[in-house]
């Protein structure tokens, strides 16, 4: 802009407004210049953001009959380990006998299960502390002091219903969008 | 002294150079007329499609229709290896019904099995590429007699006048004319360039495919609707180029017009003094 | 930095002035293009071509870094990994036809400013190492492009890498050795892609480095004119800001309505259409051509055809160097005083003859090596030597040149604007065509 008054004529060679059109020329100019250099900025940012083939990943089908009660498989969505895990009466009852209320983050197993399915546990595989992935899905893996899982980077401790327990993680295993598309399959995302 | 040496130096370059040329004029003269290196192939007919043009656009009806004709045509032995089954829903197709064609398209994707891990396949989804008919080239030219069915993903790009010449090529086969010996196994066919072509025709009659939407199957409406549709698998972007490049050229056409009158009143002063100082002097 | 009339940086805000004081940045850019260069008042459009250069070389970069970050040097998924760009990264196939198509258009920006440079003799004292180092950024960006239009892995990609490294196969003795050294093998394939991604990367930066060397060089004696006449007094020059930026902001602004054209809605127009199709060691395509601007060279290395005390590949090899070296010795080999081809007539001639022969060898090098076109390009090779080793010298030494103005200002009032484009090419200058209008009353 401070090009401006160098180039507006001196005022004994025009009328003033002869000199604000001038300089409203020269603004618009720049500008419009500059409304465009932004609008460049768009597709050169957001080349960033995932492709479409990426994307197009965003669902997953999974087939859930396999899975014997007490058992939990590790499967893949968008790149990170989601848990599904079939829980037994006794798990199902170790949840709810806890009261919400004690908890760090409050939920009930029945805000993060299905409706109908209690039994059916599906719950992203990152710690919600710092992301590492909690051990517990498979066999013989340390299920920590509450008998769901544990991450080993920092100690915590979640419960049946993947709820934090103990240890640094602020809150509960994150629950994915899902939908049971019949009695053994499952739509991840 | 330099400039000696540089016009011997000059004069060398134009000396060989000047030898390369009189010994190609006289091959030029003493050679006969020649067999010209080019076979005479027809150049590919005007065809006025939709997306022809700076404002050109497909027409989705037709792109469906081009996608029926190369699934039930050309997919037995063309891949579309570049393209998805979710690229479908730009064709119009609902989410539905792109999981429904993926699901039940002839040819499965490779996997491998799960509980034996030895090599197996499965229904295709729709984050899938289009499969190949064939595992690999070995397998390709070992079913369509020692040529290799080349994917079409990119046809319309990879041939000058794409779409014109796929159109072309399709409804192009005839007789070979007196004195031109087909080779065994190959087809004369007029637009292709070197006249014999491995692909035996593959729209051979009208009716060869039934469309949904009514239209008259005929060869050549097969043909370009095909052709419509590998022009979409090769530029799917181009109603988006044409829209994005139109408001682009329009606001800079503005800008610049803008940029003109800026740039005539920086100079005005200047061209007030010079009046002045020329008026003095 | 040039004329003791150039206006001083004075920071007026504390800030800017304890910046100057640290590190005087607002103050190179204010000497360099600022209001702090006085700039000749007489330059036509033909001097807009620097900055539109520089314009395209910031435009590849930026698109160029994007691209890397979505493509794959592997010869066996860089096609693919293109593709991808076109079709699922978010606007890739805006970025990727961007960068195509800018190649063409920084060789453009490029071959205009060399034009202008040989017409008006900017060539000349004390402009040499401005020159030079133009032609350096030049054959920079040849490799750059070369290597550039390698990676997409089409037929002509694999081709071209193939033919111009068996280029180097014809130095006698270290040929072969140096193709299979350059190539990491005996074809081009993933080692060679590789080589070629990261040089492709490197380059541009060193271009850019040349620029501001260039640039440096340039603010020495400052830029020239069309008149060709140095600068004597203050009212021959106008500061560069802003002046010279309104004017260069005017001509970006026609520059990226045409290359956006050019994007959007004619995308592939100077590309191959063989380069859509991935690779393939096997079989060669009917006609291999290189891009557009390398046309004129692949002429003059097409040209010689036979084999005299050389193969006929070595010269061919030789003349297509030479025809770029030779150009480095031009200022001492035009020895006219005078600069502009306004005032040397039998010049100017010889030049625009010489402009039709480039064009005519580039018009050939684009179709196959056939008759008439290999030897129209013999005897356009002969004359294109001829102009700069045989002609130009001689006409140093003969030529009868017209008076020149005494000053830039005179010639511009006295309407010598006219003169001071080439034939043919209407008046850039405005101050000259503000002559023609009624002066102002005074």
């Amino acid at each position: 802009m401070a090009t401006l008054d160098k180039t507006g004529p001196g005022p004994e060679d025009a009328p003033h407004d002869g000199v604000r059109r001038r300089d409203f020329i020269n603004v618009a100019a720049v500008s419009f210049a500059g409304a465009g250099a932004v609008a460049v900025l768009y597709p050169l940012i957001n080349q960033m953001n995932p492709s479409a083939d990426v994307l197009a990943l965003a669902s997953i089908d999974v087939d859930v009959s396999g899975i014997e009660a007490g058992q939990a498989v590790k499967t893949e969505w968008r790149k990170q380990p989601v848990f599904i895990r079939h829980l037994t009466p006794a798990e199902i009852q170790a949840a709810n006998a806890v009261d919400p209320g004690s908890l760090r983050d409050p939920q009930t197993l029945a805000e993060r299960t299905s409706e109908g399915r209690p039994q059916w546990l599906i719950t992203m595989g990152v710690c919600t502390h710092l992301g590492c992935v909690p051990l517990g899905a498979a066999e013989g893996e340390n299920k920590g002091e509450y008998g769901g899982y544990f991450c080993p980077c920092h100690g915590s401790h979640y419960d049946t219903a993947g709820r934090i327990r103990k240890g640094p993680a602020p809150i509960n295993l994150e629950v994915p969008e899902y939908e049971f598309t019949s009695d053994t399959a499952v739509r991840i995302g | 002294m330099a400039r000696l040496i540089a016009i011997l130096i000059g004069l060398g370059f134009v000396f060989v150079a000047g030898v390369s040329f009189i010994t190609g004029l006289f091959t030029w003269f003493t050679a006969e007329e020649g067999a010209s290196s080019h076979a005479a192939y027809e150049h590919p007919r005007s065809i006025g499609f939709t997306f022809n043009g700076p404002f050109g656009s497909y027409d989705e009806r037709q792109l469906q229709r081009g996608f029926q004709v190369y699934k039930e045509v050309c997919a037995g032995c063309h891949s579309l290896n570049l393209v998805a089954f979710r690229n479908l829903a730009e064709l119009g197709y609902s989410e539905a019904e792109v999981r429904a064609i993926a699901d039940q398209w002839p040819i499965q994707v490779p996997s491998v099995n799960p509980d034996t891990g030895e090599a197996a396949t499965r229904k295709a989804v729709p984050a899938d590429r289009f499969p190949s008919p064939y595992a690999n080239e070995t397998a390709a030219r070992a079913a369509n007699n020692n040529s290799n069915p080349p994917d079409l993903s990119l046809m319309a790009k990879a041939r000058p006048d794409g779409a014109a010449y796929i159109a072309s090529l399709l409804t192009g086969y005839r007789e070979a004319p007196h004195g031109h010996e087909t080779p065994e196994g190959l087809h004369y066919n007029a637009y292709f360039p070197n006249l014999d072509i491995a692909m035996p025709a593959p729209i051979t009659a009208d009716g060869q495919v039934s469309y949904a939407d009514g239209t008259q199957a005929t060869r050549d409406q097969m043909a370009q609707d095909v052709a419509a549709f590998l022009m979409w698998t090769a530029e799917p972007n181009l109603e988006k180029r044409h829209q994005m490049g139109l408001a682009v050229v329009i606001f800079l056409l503005f800008a610049t017009v803008l940029a003109y009158f800026a740039y005539r009143n920086v100079w005005a002063d200047r061209k007030v003094k010079k009046g002045k100082t020329s008026v003095a002097v | 930095m040039s004329f003791p009339w150039a206006q001083h940086y004075e920071p007026k805000h504390p800030v800017m002035k304890w910046l100057d004081e640290r590190l005087p940045l607002p103050r190179l850019i204010h000497g360099a293009v600022g209001p702090g260069y006085p700039v000749p008042s007489n330059l036509n459009y033909f001097w807009n071509f620097g900055v539109l250069a520089g314009v395209a070389l910031a435009i590849q970069i930026v698109t160029g870094i994007i691209l890397a970050m979505h493509y794959r040097a592997d010869a066996a998924i860089a096609f693919q990994s293109v593709e991808h760009i076109m079709r699922n990264v978010n606007q890739g196939w805006f970025l990727r036809y961007a960068h195509a198509n800018g190649a063409s258009f920084f060789f453009i920006a490029i071959y205009v400013h060399m034009g202008r440079n040989l017409y008006y003799g900017s060539y000349k004292a004390p402009r040499e190492m401005v020159f030079m180092l133009g032609l350096v950024i030049f054959l920079l960006a040849m490799a750059t492009a070369f290597m550039g239009y390698v990676l997409p892995w089409g037929q002509m990609s694999f081709w071209g890498a193939k033919v111009i490294t068996g280029l180097f196969g014809a130095i006698p003795l270290v040929g072969e050795p140096l193709q299979i050294w350059l190539l990491g093998g005996y074809a081009p394939d993933t080692a060679s892609l590789n080589r070629f991604f990261s040089l492709h990367y490197l380059l541009p930066f060193v271009i850019f480095g040349v620029v501001i060397l260039h640039i440096w060089a340039l603010h020495i004696p400052g830029s020239g004119n069309p008149t060709g006449v140095d600068v004597k007094a203050p009212q021959d020059t106008v500061p560069f800001h802003p002046y010279y930026t309104a004017k260069d902001g005017f001509g970006l602004g026609v520059f990226l309505v045409i290359f956006s054209i050019m994007v959007f809605f004619l995308p592939n127009y100077l590309g191959h259409p063989d380069n859509y199709i991935q690779a393939n060691p096997l079989s060669t395509p009917a006609h291999i051509t290189p891009e557009w601007y390398f046309w004129p060279f692949y002429a003059i290395l097409r040209a010689f055809t036979v084999d005299f005390i050389l193969p006929a590949k070595l010269w061919g090899v030789i003349a297509m160097f030479a025809s770029i070296l030779v150009m480095f010795f031009l200022p001492w080999l035009d020895t006219s005083p005078t600069r502009s081809a306004n005032y040397r007539p039998l010049f100017r001639i010889f030049f625009f003859i010489w402009l039709a022969v480039v064009v005519v060898l580039g018009y050939c090098g684009g179709l196959p090596a056939e008759e008439p076109y290999v030897l129209i390009s013999q005897l356009a090779t002969m004359y294109y030597f001829a102009f700069f080793l045989i002609i130009i010298p001689i006409l140093a030494k003969v030529e009868r040149t017209k008076p020149l103005p005494n000053s830039i200002s005179e010639s511009v009032l006295h309407g010598e604007a006219q003169e001071a484009s080439p034939a043919g090419m209407p008046t850039g200058s405005k101050p000259g065509a503000g002559d023609a209008q009624p002066q102002p009353a005074e």
